[in-house]
Formats: structure tokens, C-alpha cells, sequence
């Protein structure tokens, strides 16, 4: 087949992007070179549209030990251990295929992180469904969590935390976005950098198969409504091959032999091959017969386009080939020597006796299209004029019934009963709090994670919304007694060719920056997925914030519970009452307008760093932090958790009770003392200029403000717990 | 006391068992699966995971292994031989306990805490263990329990119902059966009662900071009860 301009764009390359090729390669490419310019060119692979705005986001810290652009970031947390991690997004082929979609992009997250040497210790996830009237919501969401648990239950990695959104914007693009965590001695960390000339490289795992060609130029592109025809492009999942994998990788790893290795994942054999080789300025040679196949004829084109799973390219040194096959031969995974490294800075292809490309690694990386799109600043939206008539009128508990049962509120345990949360010995923190945390096996330590998007303050503000997320994640970690440490991003937007949506990822992006930088919070690893569109329709813009952080004696973790009668509850951090974008302006208000609360950085700081402090000293029994539906929907989880209830005391300052009660201010939390550490707690908030309020005491089982505003914590439970479950089972 | 713990292609919680053993006092080694000769032990184990990936049949591929023809003679022979989740699949595929697990009732993996009746102490495993009920934790895709009448009738004759799904207090109903097991059976034992599969994971249950410490109530009987 002769390579024209037609071609080149049914495999999604733009007509300049074409013209580039053919002069950079000073000829015409053959079908094979094609397909890798296409695979390696596409936004999914190249970041063209997103590259010029990541390189403004803050990656350094002093716990960071490497930052974005290797397989997953690292961070160090003492004792030679560190923490590799990396969120990644697989939304396109979970809508085409909810189970095999959710459970690869579990797959692929976990060997980016074994990759490195780390074992993986955690898994998370952030899935955001359309509506829950829409005709397909239900189906999708069985089959990302079916999908999710198949895989990460499979591997034996405990899924310990959470996201689970609905909202119609994400009607014909789901996202489904996996996180994992893995530990690694710090001395014994591996990249995909290739080093030294005539090194082999080396093929393990499954063999290569047909599926999942072009997935990643899939992922680049809108959905219309030729959807359906889409289902080849989607890779199907072997766990079991995975786990093996891992415990054969590991194995090897644990010996001197690798000097680079690299997963292949979006765009497979084309994009792991060419990333080794051009992070060592080296060439590669492979002899693509060599390659273990699992059906018969494939073509070169096919080979190096392929996204079959559980595969992984090694480098190795001289004289281990023996020893690696033995280890692989022992986990009954193929091991294929496949070429070597060169010096001629070219990936070089043969097939059958022939040469089927031959292409300088630098044209496809360093010289891949970067695009400086055009965008459009979004304005902050007025404030509403709220009808203190209408909302004084409204009755609190009524309120708090229906936002308790709220699909986005509502407890999620149909969810994460269905991932084994518990394999591995290590959970002491399971789904359903602020964070989840595992320990650092064998240690006094134990690493939180948790992860966080607020699409609709995204959606009003950028900017706003870009902060709002990150400082949600680093709560979310204090909440639990953690000190926050690092995040890892991933990024779903609409098309980038659209100035709305481009605005969108822009300002996110600076948010996000801003937020991290100030709070010492770096971005160490993160993925963009960008065109989350149908037709014209794109998603609210949804970045995904995954937080990491330490707590150094596991002992001293917190959770959201209430703990005892009498206890002593306090609200820290200022209600001023914002109820633009809150739920309750939502769903109650049915008040779409407005700006999202404001992100004061140096409240969020403080009132955080002081709740670290006051934890350290034990003074804390329970904690939480305040967001969807406000001070009193954070207490009712309280209570909820607890099985306890609570006295709550009058507002002093402001008058409208359902304003202090359901509004969304940020850099605020809920904590329980006892009372005879009043005096202690209070000192420190006051010395540390912290804003404070006496919220109420603990009683048995009653949420009480008054004879007429009163409910059980049963009653609330079962608005809370009954909804997703009833919904799921109809 | 030595132990071993048996490592197939996708266990995934020999690690854990390993570390369980290994804090209640015994000597533990891992046996891979490939192996012709089981190490001398007191108490093997056989444990949770996706032993071949569930492929064909959960633990069906797994009751061929070269290692198992060596555990089922040590259990022939009255060693004592326990299967936790995937382990108790296995011990069914071998036959050396009566039944089948079936997918469980509402087609969906579950990973919670159950309560656990003790039905017959008469035995290594549950000899002096002070409680009646213990809290265990479950994680399984395939735990519901299915034999025919007449093997049940004979189990029930011969009490090797081990452990029932029930309450706190030990009412063993319909309602605290996770996954629609036959009469709310979580383990069952041979006839000789030296083999013993279970649903629950006790190794997941030996610290307070886990979700309870019930499974290290069931490992301190069981050193004991071997010593």
C-alpha cells in the first residue's frame, strides 16, 4: 500500500502534521512508519496540546525523588523506602466496553508502577457516570466496577479508595480514571532510560495479539455515533498473566541484570521501544519475527500497533539472557529476545529479511507536533441573589434527608464491597472515610492516599476550581492524620480544538499550579485525556487530583467516626456561607449559576498544618473535613460512622441557619475533642490565628437543634446507605 | 511448630498467611507449587488467591499441581491441611472435602466482615477456643457452598460443618448469609476432621488495627492445639 495524504488522516494525523512527516523523513513513509508517526503523534501519546501548559506546574520537593516523565512519579519517604504512584485515565475504552475498559486501565496503572520495582501495595480509583435517569448509566457502572475488582482482585493489590460522580455531562463520556501506589527500596528504583550499544532487548509477558490496535489514537478522538464499531480498538484483560508477570518482573529486579525496562501500554511495542531509546539517545533494531505472536500473519504494522496487555520491554545486560529466561520459563511467561540497542539513534524494523521502517528516534519524540491552542479566559460568574424567604421556609432535616441520599453524597458501599480492600494484611484505613491508608509492611509507617475532582466548581470557575481540588486531596490527608506529600494528576477535558474547553484545561492547570506550589504539594506523575466529547457535547472539566501522604507512626491515624458521648465537637475554619455551586444550591435551589467558593491558600495552610499539630499531640479523637453539603452533611457521616448523635449548638454569627448549615466554604473541618483537652486545643487554634467554632457535644443517637429539628441516626443512616444499592438492584 | 504454605501461579494471599503463621509462633516456609515433596509440617496450608487466574474452574486447575498429589497423602495420612478462600476451592477439586462453591447469590465479589459460628470444636482447629462467634473477613467471587441432599445429610451426620455464616450473637439466618451458601456453611472439614476449608480469611484479622482480632484468637488456639 502506498502511504497518501488520505491515509494519513484516517489514522487521525492532520494534513500538516502529514506534510511534516514526509519532510522530516525527506521521503515518503511506508505503511508500518505510518501507523507509529500516527501512534506516537497522537495527543494521547505526544501531549501536542497540553506539553507547553504541564511544564508551568510545580514538580520539585524535597521528598521528590523523580517527578513526571518516567513511568510513574517517586517520592521519598525516609528510611531508603519511597512511594511510586501515577493516576491514569481509560475513559474511552470504558465507554465502548465498561469491563474490559476499566479493568486494562487497572492493569496498565499497576505495571506502570511495578515497571519501576515497586510492589504495588494500593489501588484507587476516581469513575464519574451520566445521569442516573440516563438509559445507560446503570450498565456502565456494573461494568467499571465489575471490571475494576476482576482485575485489581486478581493481583491481589487492595483497592482502599475512591471517586464516584453522576452527573449528565458525562452522559456519552464516562471516565474512568485508576490510581496505584506501589513501595520500592530507594536504592533499587528502575527507568526506561536505554544505556550501552549492543545491549539485547528483550520481549516478556503475553504474546502480541490483534487487540486494541489504535487505542491510543482512539483516545484521541471525539465520539460520534459510529461508536459501536469502535469495540476492536479495545485491549481485553489477563490479570492472572499480570500477576505472574509482576511476580517474574520483581524476581528479576531483585538481581543487577536490568539497565532499562519499560511497560508497554498505550500504543505498546511503538511507544515503549521508542521511549528507551530516545531518553538513551541510542537506536534500536528489532527483528519483528522475533516477536511472540498469538495469532498467525500479523504484519509488521499490526506488531507494532497492538496494545495486547501484561507486556513489558527490557534492556539487559550482556551475559544475563540465561538467567532472565529461567525466571520467566519458571512464571510460564514468554521471554523473546528480540534486537539490540545501536548507535544509530534510528528505530530500525526488519521483517521476513527486510527492513519495514527506519525512522530516527528524534523525529518521533523531540520533533512531535506541539501546538499552542487557542483558549478562551473564563469570567468569574456574579454571585446569585439567594431568596432568604424561599430558603427560610425550607426545613433542615427534610434538606439533609435528600442530601444525604443524593447519588453524588450517598454512601458508596455497593462499590467497594465488590474490591477486596483488605488482601495484603496492611489496611487500616478502608474506602468509605477521607482517606484511605495501608502501611508500610513490616514499618511504624503508613502512606494515605485519596482522590478528589470537583467538576462543577471547575465548570464555573477554572481557575477556582482548579485550586478548590488540590486543597480538597491535601484535607482529605490531614483529615486522616496525614502530612500531604505529593499529587499526581489526570486530566479529563473536552476537545483541546475548542477555545471554551482549552480555557478550561488552562486555567485548571494554573489553579492546580498555584494551589500545589503554595501548599508544598508538588505534581510528581499525571496524564491528560483530553477530546472526553460527543458530537459537539464535552464533559464538565474534570481533573482528578490523587494525594499521597505520610503518617510516621501509624498509631496516631484518625478517623471520621465519633467516638464518645460527650465529646466535644468544633468546626475550624470560617463559614461565611457560600451557597453558589453547592449541592444544596443544586438540588434544592435547583440553581445551576454562580461562582464556586473562594480558595484562600493561606487559611488552607494554616488550618491544616495546625490540625496536623494538634493530632501530633493526640488531642484529636475524630476528624473530617467539610465539603459537599456543608457542616451539617460532614457531622451526619460523623454520626453515621459512629453510631453516635450530637447536641448542635445555635450559630452565633450567622443568622440563617440553612447558610451556616449547607453552605461550602473552603479550609474547613470537623473535629471531636475531649473535654478536659479543651483548654490545649483551643490555645493552639488561637496562637495559630485559626478560626474556630463550638459546633455541639456528642450524645447517643440523636442529630438535635432544636424539638422540632431532630432525627434519629438510623433514619439518616438509611437515607444515606439505602440509595445506591436500591438503585443498583432495580 | 513448622507450617507450610503452598505458593500456586496467583495465589495472593500466601504472603499474608505467611506472616500470619509466622507471628503466632511457627516456623513457616513457602512450598512452590512445582515441587515433588512437601517440606516436614505440622499444619499446610493452602491459600487465598486467584489460583490460575479462576481459569476453567476456581481451583480446579490448581487440585492438579505436582505438589498437591504430595498434600493430599499427608492428609490421607491425618496431617492436618487447611484452605482458606481459593484454598478451600482447591480442597473441594481434590475432593478431599465434600461440595462445591458456587458463584455467590448476587453475582458480586464481596470484601466485608462476617460473623462466624463455631459448630464443632470437637477438633485440631477449634479445640479450647473460648468463643462461639467469631468476627472473620471474607473477600470471594465463588463462596457459595452447594452439595446434594445425600452429601449433606451425611456431612450434617458426621458434623463437619465447621463454621456458619450468622449474627453477633450467633443466629445463624438467612439474612447474615453473604453469598446464598447452603445453610449458612462458611467451612467445612473431612470426616476425619483434619482437613479444613474455609471461606473466611483469619490471617486479615490479627491486629487491632486491622478489621479485628479474631483471627488471632483462631492462630493462638490452633499452635497450641498442634503443640
Amino acid at each position: 500500500m502506498i502511504v497518501n495524504e488520505k491515509i494519513a488522516i484516517d489514522h487521525g494525523l492532520k494534513k500538516d502534521e502529514y506534510k511534516k512527516i514526509c519532510e522530516l523523513l525527506k521521503r515518503i513513509p511506508n505503511i508500518t512508519e505510518l501507523g507509529i508517526f500516527s501512534a506516537m503523534w497522537n495527543e494521547h501519546c505526544s501531549y501536542k496540546s497540553s506539553r507547553l501548559h504541564l511544564k508551568k506546574l510545580p514538580t520539585k520537593g524535597k521528598q521528590v525523588i523523580q517527578g513526571p516523565g518516567e513511568n510513574a512519579g517517586v517520592v521519598d519517604i525516609g528510611d531508603n523506602d519511597a512511594i511510586v504512584f501515577k493516576i491514569e485515565s481509560h475513559n474511552h475504552p470504558s465507554f465502548i466496553e465498561p469491563y474490559q475498559g476499566a479493568a486494562t486501565g487497572v492493569g496498565g496503572i499497576m505495571r506502570d508502577v511495578f515497571t519501576m520495582g515497586a510492589r504495588p501495595i494500593a489501588n484507587l480509583n476516581s469513575i464519574h457516570f451520566g445521569s442516573t435517569q440516563h438509559k445507560k448509566t446503570k450498565n456502565l457502572l456494573r461494568g467499571v466496577v465489575h471490571g475494576i475488582g476482576g482485575y485489581g482482585n486478581c493481583m491481589g493489590v487492595p483497592t482502599i479508595a475512591g471517586q464516584t460522580s453522576f452527573d449528565s455531562s458525562y452522559n456519552g463520556n464516562i471516565l474512568v480514571n485508576a490510581m496505584t501506589l506501589g513501595l520500592v527500596k530507594k536504592d533499587k528504583i528502575f527507568y526506561s532510560k536505554a544505556a550501552g550499544l549492543n545491549k539485547p532487548v528483550i520481549y516478556v509477558g503475553s504474546k502480541t495479539g490483534r487487540d486494541g490496535i489504535h487505542g491510543a489514537s482512539m483516545a484521541s478522538a471525539s465520539f460520534d455515533d459510529k461508536i459501536e464499531e469502535k469495540k476492536p480498538t479495545v485491549q481485553v484483560g489477563d490479570p492472572f498473566t499480570e500477576k505472574l508477570l509482576l511476580e517474574a518482573c520483581l524476581e528479576l529486579m531483585a538481581g543487577d541484570s536490568i539497565i532499562a525496562i519499560q511497560d508497554m501500554g498505550a500504543a505498546g511495542l511503538t511507544s515503549s521501544s521508542i521511549e528507551m531509546a530516545s531518553k538513551g539517545n541510542l537506536g534500536i533494531e528489532i527483528n519483528l519475527n522475533k516477536v511472540p505472536c498469538r495469532e498467525s500473519k500479523m504484519t509488521p504494522y499490526e506488531i507494532m500497533l497492538s496494545e495486547s496487555q501484561e507486556r513489558m520491554l527490557i534492556v539487559l545486560e550482556n551475559g544475563k539472557e540465561e538467567q532472565a529466561k529461567k525466571i520467566f520459563d519458571k512464571w510460564n511467561l514468554d521471554f523473546a529476545i528480540i534486537g539490540k540497542t545501536t548507535k544509530s539513534k534510528k528505530i530500525e524494523l526488519y521483517f521476513d529479511n527486510e527492513r519495514v521502517a527506519d525512522i530516527p528516534v528524534n523525529t518521533l519524540v523531540e520533533n512531535s507536533p506541539m501546538y499552542d491552542r487557542k483558549w478562551k479566559k473564563a469570567k468569574l460568574p456574579k454571585k446569585n441573589k439567594i431568596n432568604k424567604d424561599e430558603i427560610n421556609n425550607l426545613k433542615i432535616i427534610e434538606v439533609l434527608k435528600k442530601i444525604l441520599a443524593n447519588p453524588n453524597i450517598c454512601s458508596k458501599e455497593w462499590i467497594w464491597q465488590q474490591y477486596d480492600h483488605t488482601v495484603m494484611g496492611d489496611t487500616i484505613q478502608k474506602p468509605g472515610g477521607d482517606s484511605g491508608v495501608v502501611r508500610v509492611h513490616g514499618t511504624n509507617k503508613a502512606v494515605a492516599a485519596s482522590v478528589d475532582s470537583s467538576a462543577v466548581y471547575c465548570w464555573a470557575h477554572p481557575l477556582t476550581g482548579g485550586k478548590q481540588v488540590v486543597c480538597e486531596s491535601f484535607r482529605n490527608l490531614i483529615s486522616v492524620g496525614a502530612k500531604p506529600v505529593a499529587i499526581t494528576n489526570c486530566l479529563n477535558f473536552g476537545s483541546p480544538e475548542n477555545e471554551e474547553n482549552m480555557g478550561e484545561f488552562v486555567e485548571c492547570v494554573q489553579g492546580i499550579g498555584e494551589a500545589s506550589s503554595y501548599l508544598k504539594f508538588p505534581v510528581v506523575s499525571g496524564n491528560v485525556s483530553f477530546y472526553n466529547q460527543t458530537k459537539n457535547q464535552g464533559i464538565k472539566p474534570t481533573p482528578s487530583i490523587g494525594g499521597v501522604g505520610l503518617l510516621n507512626d501509624y498509631t496516631k491515624m484518625i478517623t471520621m467516626d465519633f467516638k464518645e458521648v460527650d465529646n466535644i465537637v468544633f468546626v475550624i475554619g470560617k463559614t461565611e456561607g457560600h451557597i453558589d455551586q453547592s449541592l444544596f444550591a443544586r438540588v434544592v435551589l435547583n440553581e445551576k449559576n454562580g461562582p464556586p467558593p473562594e480558595i484562600n491558600l493561606f487559611n488552607e495552610k494554616n488550618n491544616g498544618e495546625t490540625l496536623l499539630k494538634l493530632m501530633d499531640n493526640n488531642l484529636i479523637k475524630s476528624a473530617h473535613d467539610i465539603s459537599l453539603g456543608g457542616i451539617i452533611t460532614a457531622v451526619s457521616k460523623m454520626c453515621i460512622k459512629g453510631n453516635k448523635g450530637i447536641n448542635l449548638k445555635k450559630p452565633k454569627y450567622l443568622i440563617n441557619e440553612i447558610e451556616y448549615f449547607f453552605s461550602e466554604d473552603q479550609g474547613r473541618y470537623i473535629i471531636e475533642i475531649n473535654k478536659k483537652d479543651q483548654k490545649k486545643v483551643l490555645n493552639i487554634l488561637n496562637k495559630n490565628a485559626v478560626h474556630y467554632d463550638e459546633l455541639g457535644t456528642i450524645n447517643e443517637n440523636v442529630l438535635f437543634l432544636n424539638e422540632k429539628t431532630k432525627v434519629t441516626i438510623d433514619e439518616l443512616k438509611g437515607f444515606n446507605t439505602k440509595w445506591l444499592k436500591e438503585y443498583m438492584s432495580n | 511448630m513448622k507450617s507450610s504454605v503452598i505458593t500456586f501461579p496467583g495465589s495472593n494471599c500466601d504472603r499474608d498467611m505467611d506472616v500470619a503463621l509466622k507471628k503466632f509462633g511457627f516456623r513457616n516456609k513457602m512450598v512452590w507449587h512445582e515441587e515433588d515433596e512437601l517440606p516436614k509440617s505440622d499444619l499446610v496450608v493452602l491459600p487465598g488467591g486467584f489460583s490460575y487466574g479462576d481459569y476453567l474452574r476456581c481451583g480446579s486447575m490448581a487440585s492438579k499441581s505436582k505438589i498437591m498429589k504430595s498434600v493430599i497423602n499427608f492428609a490421607n495420612s491425618g496431617g492436618m491441611v487447611m484452605g482458606i478462600c481459593n484454598g478451600f476451592q482447591i480442597l473441594v477439586e481434590t475432593g478431599l472435602v465434600p461440595g462445591a462453591l458456587l458463584r455467590n447469590k448476587y453475582l458480586e465479589f464481596i470484601c466485608k466482615n462476617v460473623f462466624v459460628k463455631i459448630n464443632n470444636k470437637n477438633n485440631g482447629y477449634f479445640k479450647n477456643i473460648r468463643n462461639d462467634v467469631l468476627e472473620l473477613h471474607i473477600a470471594h467471587n465463588e463462596g457459595n457452598y452447594f452439595c446434594t441432599n445425600d452429601q449433606l445429610k451425611e456431612i450434617e451426620d458426621n458434623a463437619q460443618v465447621a463454621i456458619n455464616y450468622c449474627d453477633p450473637e450467633g443466629k445463624i439466618e438467612e439474612p447474615f448469609n453473604p453469598n446464598g451458601s447452603m445453610k449458612n456453611i462458611a467451612g467445612i472439614f473431612n470426616k476425619a476432621k483434619n482437613v479444613l476449608g474455609m471461606m473466611p480469611h483469619p490471617e486479615r484479622m490479627i491486629d487491632t488495627s486491622l478489621s479485628g482480632e479474631d483471627g488471632s484468637l483462631f492462630f493462638k488456639n490452633l499452635i497450641n492445639n498442634l503443640k
